[in-house]
């Protein structure tokens, strides 16, 4: 996936809310610097907000004091800390190796038929988000992938259209 | 007599053992001995002795690692003691089944490597994605904090240790220690020059061990039932149990802790129940995404590391991948080529610039668009993206599937070249 290039025009930062705060401070205790809290605070906004945008980024390098600059090194740097706004539920798609012998593509194929998205697309009424991940490591129940934070195996085309209605009826 | 140390507690059916039931297991014993009387330099002795080696997919002797770290009144007081949970290799699914099946095995031997070193710090590098093994993991140290397995002074040791679970966010580089520590630290996870090596100036430059959870989880066994019976385990050269897997079209694929010197055609027939109807066995990764093939004639080869090295590839992590008479070959390896270019941390040359051109010559034999050109830079990338060129292990972890594919599948290759497509689509 391509990461596209973001002109921020940001200058304000966003005041982060008292509970970002306070679990961001939690985190702060277990490690000795600030600096070392930088990803868990990414995630924690994320958490809350979805993904991280470049509002929240100042904020959280006004709260840790440390620049955004690093911040956003390592914001870019991992797979799962989102700069773009996802939908309400990120399907990570196990694109390697074991899943890929089991059949991963052709599943790849009934999502995008379904959706009407491929990797990186998010759905016009914002529900799911479509993302390749690395080796889930679950593969013995390959092919799977993960909704959210729960992880489907064995994956066949009737299963996945099961799997979205489900999500479809929590909402 | 104990048997499978590792997975003992493990039934993937209910939920893990919780901490009575797992002290009711012959648990935390070993913290017992320690509060015995038993010296961080008799651990040492104990783990060298036992030739535990490293799970992850190095195989470096344990013991041997633990003694870089400084010890005695000169050694620096904080020292630290992280687990390498970060398990991202592809095909590899082994330090899953630990953390969700037994996280207090888990915990108990980091306690016996955090005494060892005197680290009175200890983290658990987790995948983020892993959300069953976190789970699993925190109820077991609340728990174990509750006992006074954690905390300060450790039944009545005098040892003071905290466990600090740390979830990722999705790198396979993190795998790699020093990328991890980096990570740890709240950088951008590229790796670090060694020397200085980690035992010695690791996480915020204090001397720190990182071990896989397989290895660690080692531990608690060696401790509890000793050296001898840990090495009646084996017949083998190698000593102890270790996590085998295999993925891919068998009839049950899986994974199982088995003696290490089995033989691996007992592993893929009688385990993995065989190929499924209709199949035949092509080639083999054994043990993960950055391991040779090897093919059907090394099926009696046994597993140990010593032995899966003589035919040029590596026990590692010990999960296998099987391909299949029906599936390509080339978009097999294709598929690693795409991986390992995706999660190249791209501060090598070699490796940020070398990988994705390789992925993109995969793509084109994939369209049939590859030609006798494209197979020759190929080659040429087994060479320059080899041991020694690059920073780090990871480029010439994707040489290992690249170079073995090149020698074991040129046929296949060929056809894509000839045949201006992919023979395996119908």
């Amino acid at each position: 996936m391509q990461a596209s290039v973001i002109a921020s025009t940001a200058t304000q930062a966003r005041k982060l809310s008292a509970e970002e705060i306070k679990e961001i401070e939690h985190e702060m205790q277990l490690y000795p610097d600030k600096q070392a809290v930088g990803l868990e605070a990414l995630k924690i906004v994320q958490k809350y907000q979805g993904w991280v945008s470049d509002e929240s980024l100042l904020g959280i390098s006004k709260l840790l004091d440390i620049p955004v600059s690093d911040l956003e090194s390592v914001a870019t740097f991992f797979n799962l800390v989102y700069r773009q706004p996802v939908g309400r539920n990120v399907i990570l798609f196990c694109n390697s190796v074991s899943c890929w012998i089991m059949g991963s593509e052709s599943m790849r194929s009934h999502i995008n038929g379904k959706l009407d998205i491929d990797f990186g697309g998010t759905t016009e009424n914002g529900d799911f988000t479509f993302l390749p991940v690395p080796c889930l490591g679950d593969c013995d129940h390959a092919p799977v992938m993960m909704v959210g934070d729960d992880l489907h195996r064995n994956l066949t085309e009737e299963k996945i259209d099961e799997i979205f209605s489900e999500y479809k009826s929590k909402e | 007599m104990v048997t499978k140390p590792l997975t003992k507690n493990i039934d993937m059916s209910r939920p893990p053992l919780d901490i009575a039931a797992y002290e009711a297991s012959d648990g935390y014993q070993s913290v017992k001995a320690i509060a015995d009387g038993l010296t961080p330099d008799n651990v040492m002795q104990i783990v060298k002795d036992s030739g535990l080696k490293g799970r992850g997919g190095a195989g470096f002797p344990t013991g041997l690692k633990w003694s870089f770290v400084p010890r005695g009144d000169s050694a620096p007081k904080q020292k630290y003691f992280v687990v390498n949970a970060d398990e991202m290799e592809p095909g590899t699914f082994k330090d899953r089944l630990l953390m969700e099946g037994d996280p207090h095995l888990l915990i108990e031997g980091m306690i016996i490597g955090a005494y060892t070193i005197q680290a009175s710090t200890a983290y658990i590098f987790l995948r983020g994605e892993y959300k069953v093994s976190e789970k699993a993991l925190k109820n077991a140290i609340a728990e174990a904090y509750e006992r006074g397995y954690l905390g300060k002074n450790i039944q009545g040791t005098g040892f003071d240790l905290d466990i600090i679970l740390h979830t990722s966010a999705g790198r396979y580089i993190c795998g790699e220690e020093t990328a991890l520590l980096n990570a740890l630290e709240g950088k951008r996870a590229n790796p670090r020059a060694k020397p200085p090596f980690p035992q010695v100036s690791g996480l915020w430059g204090k001397p720190t061990i990182v071990n896989n959870v397989e290895t660690i989880c080692n531990l608690p066994g060696i401790l509890t039932y000793g050296v001898d019976w840990y090495h009646g385990l084996t017949k083998g050269n190698d000593h102890g149990t270790k996590l085998f897997g295999i993925s891919g079209k068998v009839k049950t694929p899986g994974c199982w802790e088995l003696p290490l010197g089995l033989p691996i055609r007992q592993l893929i027939e009688e385990y993995g129940g065989g190929m499924r109807d209709g199949l035949e066995l092509r080639a083999f990764l054994p043990g993960g995404g950055s391991t040779d093939f090897m093919l059907p004639e090394h099926l009696d080869l046994k597993l140990d590391y010593d032995e899966i090295a003589k035919a040029g590839s590596r026990l590692a992590t010990g999960t296998m991948i099987l391909l299949d008479n029906e599936t390509c070959p080339v978009g097999m390896v294709g598929n690693l080529m795409k991986f390992f270019s995706h999660e190249s941390c791209g501060f090598c040359t070699p490796c940020r610039d070398g990988l994705p051109w390789v992925d993109e010559i995969f793509n084109e034999f994939e369209s049939g668009c590859g030609t006798d050109k494209d197979l020759q830079i190929l080659h040429e990338h087994v060479e320059y993206l080899g041991p020694g060129r690059t920073f780090c292990a990871l480029a010439p972890g994707a040489t290992a599937p690249l170079g073995s594919g090149l020698k074991y599948f040129a046929d296949d290759f060929d056809r894509h070249i000839k045949e201006k497509r992919c023979p395996y689509r119908h």
